[in-house]
């Protein structure tokens, strides 16, 4: 018998009145896995993490971590349970200095207590090379670094499950190998990984799997190189000829 | 009666004023919750004690013991059931229930207690003064209400800056989706939130029926007061909110010294000069502090 994937779905789907984003969408994620996914816009891909980390519930189909059915459990139990989002837009305390920030996730997500909760804050700091933010008040911090607060809050937040939703969008070309080293560190780690980005070759360096969505459905699944090579995400996706070989090193988006 | 001495039974009729105020302040502060059922609640409390002393031939003091957790557990409830559902982009629903909230409150208590003005009685320890010179007299009570008022606003001035209970309170505050985020309900931490502040009013109404006669309709008058002592201090700051009911109080005794039937006009004065001319108050925070 194989053991269960850590997280599965089994054809779900969410509407938004009458439109259909996501449908009879079925996905098995196994442990340790980096699993990218890309698609254009509109494909359902944040709805899709919004659905996994319990932000928005599914209108059909069930989720199950473990193999255990956690549909309907709200976000807050996902986030005790191991399911970790990192948004697009960042959300910090602003009020909040930046350690303060990652201690509220080490204490209430994670459950560490006093100095077990300071260490993961200060590991998940040094992680995100933000140390020398510790004592700054999150208000004070630009747009890049509240992005490196936002990955550093899933991570003290202890996650089996990491879910990241295009967090290298404005980011300039020399900051995305820094991000991308960060989730190799992190999968490395063990935790499994579901990232959805725009910037293909930041992906395609730490993936294990790519899964290319369009209108709510898998257009490609597979190993990344294949994937980008597949007749019809280069078409509709990468709004490529597909009869063109793929250049090397793939292309940005 | 000198100016001295109305200053300092001003500070003192401050401490009474804070513990109102201070249950208003936490939850808008906690959960952006203007409630103006906050005083029919501290009424409500005030003829619960009145029920217990009588049946119970307990003093009020001892009736706290019970009337406290009761109206803590009937704080939790309130917010989950009822005004949870107010929450959201817009106060209005917020204030529309706590209203009409208020209004059920004062009409159930003029059917079943009538409009008769009733008061806690204490015995001895209402009148025990200690006498300064200047022929200067502290009550034994409005001294112990405010040194209460004190120790409940530091401890919870200290639990909010320095325990990881509450970093959870000031997170919410700041934004309660990012909260849900790092594994806690924000629903959860509102219900304890009005807990305690409806716990604070159940002391603040009991103290105020020992100091002064209460009827159905007093609670408009303990909400007023509340809302100028949390004007005056600065929206979200606990201790503001302490420093803006002392110098309510201090405004309505000074003012009843020099004006004696003018007592409560002259405090809403001074709140309207804080209004027009410093209108973030004393404090001036947007934190939660």
């Amino acid at each position: 018998m194989t053991p269960e994937p850590l997280v599965e779905t089994r054809s779900v789907g969410r509407s938004f009145g009458r439109l259909e984003v996501l449908s009879g969408f079925d996905l098995k994620v196994e442990a340790g896995e980096v699993l990218g996914i890309i698609g254009p816009n509109g494909a359902g891909k944040s709805t899709l993490l919004a659905v996994l980390g319990g932000a928005i519930p599914p209108t059909t189909g069930t989720i199950l971590l473990d193999g255990v059915d956690v549909t309907r459990r709200p976000s807050h139990w996902r986030a005790r349970h191991g399911i970790a989002t990192s948004y697009q837009v960042p959300r910090p305390f602003l009020g909040m200095s930046v350690l303060e920030n990652l201690l509220v996730a080490a204490t209430f997500a994670a459950g560490s207590r006093g100095h077990r909760a300071q260490a993961a804050a200060v590991d998940s700091l040094q992680r995100t090379n933000l140390e020398r933010f510790a004592n700054a008040e999150a208000s004070s911090l630009r747009l890049l670094d509240r992005k490196r607060l936002e990955v550093a809050r899933a991570l003290a937040s202890g996650p089996r499950l990491l879910l990241l939703d295009e967090i290298a969008g404005g980011l300039t070309e020399q900051e995305v190998p820094e991000l991308v080293e960060l989730v190799r560190s992190v999968a490395a780690s063990g935790v499994t990984v579901i990232w959805i980005e725009h910037v293909v070759h930041a992906l395609t360096a730490v993936a294990t799997r790519l899964l290319c969505l369009s209108y709510g459905r898998v257009l490609a699944e597979g190993e990344p190189a294949a994937v980008l090579a597949s007749p019809e995400v280069r078409r509709i996706y990468l709004g490529l000829d597909p009869e063109v070989a793929a250049p090397a090193g793939g292309p940005d988006a | 009666m000198s100016i001295v001495n109305a200053v300092i039974q001003g500070i003192l009729l401050g401490g009474l004023y804070a513990l109102f105020a201070a249950g208003l302040s936490l939850m808008f502060g906690v959960m952006r919750l203007v409630n103006l059922a906050h005083g029919a609640f501290a009424v409500l409390a005030a003829y619960g004690a009145l029920l217990i002393v009588r049946t119970g031939a307990l003093n009020p003091i001892a009736a706290l013991l019970i009337i406290v957790p009761a109206m803590a557990v009937l704080g939790f409830v309130v917010q989950r059931f009822i005004l949870q559902r107010t929450l959201g982009t817009s106060p209005l629903p917020a204030l529309l229930v706590t209203f009409g909230l208020s209004i059920i409150i004062e009409n159930t208590l003029l059917l079943t207690v009538t409009a008769d003005q009733q008061r806690l009685n204490l015995g001895s320890f209402d009148t025990a003064a200690i006498a300064l010179p200047g022929g200067i007299r502290i009550g034994a009570f409005p001294l112990a209400v405010f040194v209460f008022a004190l120790v409940v606003l530091a401890l919870l001035s200290l639990v909010l800056s320095r325990t990881q209970y509450g970093r959870l309170v000031r997170a919410v505050s700041d934004d309660p989706g990012t909260v849900q985020l790092n594994g806690a309900d924000p629903k959860l931490i509102y219900g304890f939130a009005a807990a305690i502040a409806f716990g604070l009013v159940a002391v603040a109404g009991v103290a105020s029926g020992v100091q002064t006669s209460f009827s159905p309709s007093s609670g408009s008058l303990f909400l007023i007061f509340a809302f100028e002592a949390v004007i005056i201090g600065g929206l979200g700051s606990l201790w503001g909110t302490m420093l803006g009911a002392v110098v309510l109080g201090i405004a309505q005794t000074v003012g009843a010294a020099i004006a004696p039937a003018q007592q409560i006009l002259i405090g809403h004065l001074v709140f309207l000069v804080f209004l027009a001319f410093l209108p973030g108050g004393i404090t001036r925070q947007k934190a939660l502090r």
